[in-house]
């Protein structure tokens, strides 16, 4: 199983990094994590709270009519952690097929270098966060 | 050498005014000779993002617990964890923290199982220092190593395992949690993740106080006053109780254990840092469920 590119990348990005500046580039990835775009900044009954993550972080992820992915996220920033996973993912995610995105491993959040900087247990979130990202995704498809 | 106490009003009611500074007095005696500011957090990012000048940061989670066995680090850990930091033996530690304080009171009550004897609580912590305007910095301080000494843990005083909790049953048991998780609906606070328990409810007697009821609207411990209303009015704790406290992983209850102790005048407060995610795991323990105490399991 291959990782479609863009995650491939991130995760390299990640792993040629010693781990305590794995947590910068986490850091850089959270103060990136876009704003909600108009539509769902009005409509927060849209996004759907990952209740795997310790702080509040809702997500809401789009299959357009070519079947491109695109998600949304939002964290405050007191969470930087969680707002850095969500960036990941918002980054990683978006513009991908939508089965390219079913297709990724469940356990890419581990793969990525970060548990011994910040620990197993608050991957779990990002953990979560693809999870979800995946059952949005195949619900869209169903509809 | 301790730095001097802050000795202002606000404190002067608690039992031990001694274990807290306000904002204003760590602003003013920020790059004091003897004292060492530490930021202990929820986020391990969070430090990352701004901080108070000068401190360093410490992590509960990848710092003070032990890699591999269910325990905080040892004797040696400790050392070189303290010494790297260059925080020496006779340092003045000053903690704060996110989330009222809630890690940093986990940090201070694990430096003192290890006997490291001042060290303070910022009152109101990140939120109080933020409201109030004061700066942060991004940059981390450059402090040389030092030799801190190994000292081994003393678990005997203040932390309490599964079969001191046992003994303890009659005796005052607090549970910190969410009501939610002292009644059983949820093993887990609400909107964090259900996890590691596998039993929902509470230790039989123990009476619920939900953390946070100690903190007042600006983040800081609530006056002498009202602290009494609830723990020796509600709780009915009363002079020369022997009291257990606990919550989930420990953290929370660590910050009621530093209300009990430090501001109630409590001296036999333990922590029971396995708390629910041992406890509800556990085979064979009693369980009370629902909103009542439930009554002392035959033993």
């Amino acid at each position: 199983m291959t990782l479609p590119d863009q995650l491939a990348e991130i995760r390299e990005d990640f792993l040629g990094l010693e781990v305590r500046d794995r947590l910068q580039l986490l850091l850089e990835f959270a103060n990136e994590l876009p704003e909600l775009p108009e539509r769902y900044r009005d409509h927060p009954d849209l996004l759907e709270r990952v209740e795997e993550c310790q702080s509040p972080v809702y997500i809401f992820v789009e299959v357009d009519d070519a079947s491109r992915v695109h998600m949304y996220a939002t964290a405050p920033k007191e969470a930087p952690t969680t707002r850095g996973f969500a960036s990941i993912l918002a980054q990683g995610l978006s513009g991908l097929d939508a089965q390219e995105l079913l297709a990724i491993p469940d356990d890419f959040p581990n793969t990525l270098g970060l548990t011994e900087a910040v620990s197993p247990l608050r991957i779990r979130g990002m953990t979560g966060m693809l999870a979800r990202a995946k059952r949005q995704v195949r619900a869209r498809l169903a509809a | 050498m301790s730095v001097e106490y802050d000795t202002s009003s606000r404190f002067a009611d608690y039992a031990h005014p001694e274990r807290l500074v306000s904002t204003e007095w760590l602003a003013e005696h920020l790059g004091t000779p003897g004292l060492v500011v530490v930021e202990s957090d929820e986020d391990v990012l969070l430090y990352e993002t701004g901080h108070i000048e000068g401190a360093v940061k410490i992590d509960w989670h990848t710092e003070l617990n032990d890699p591999v066995a269910r325990d905080y680090i040892d004797g040696a850990g400790f050392a070189a964890l303290l010494g790297g930091k260059g925080i020496s033996r006779d340092d003045t530690v000053v903690i704060y923290g996110d989330k009222n304080n809630w890690w940093a009171a986990y940090a201070l009550w694990v430096f003192r199982l290890f006997g490291h004897e001042d060290v303070r609580l910022l009152d109101g912590g990140r939120a109080k220092w933020e409201a109030e305007g004061r700066a942060y910095t991004t940059e981390v301080p450059a402090r040389e190593p030092v030799d801190y000494p190994i000292v081994e843990r003393d678990d005997s005083g203040i932390r309490a395992f599964r079969d001191d909790v046992f003994e303890h049953l009659g005796k005052p048991l607090i549970d910190v949690r969410s009501p939610e998780e002292y009644s059983g609906e949820r093993t887990s606070a609400p909107a964090y993740p259900e996890e590691g328990a596998l039993r929902a409810g509470h230790i039989p007697t123990a009476k619920s106080v939900p953390w946070a009821r100690a903190v007042a609207e600006d983040g800081g411990f609530k006056p002498l006053d009202e602290l009494d209303a609830i723990y020796r009015g509600e709780a009915g704790l009363v002079d020369g109780d022997e009291i257990v406290a606990y919550c989930r992983i420990g953290e929370r209850s660590s910050h009621t254990w530093f209300v009990l102790h430090y501001l109630l005048g409590f001296d036999n407060v333990r922590n029971y840092d396995g708390s629910w995610t041992e406890w509800g795991s556990a085979v064979r323990v009693p369980i009370a469920r629902g909103s009542e105490p439930g009554t002392v399991p035959a033993k």
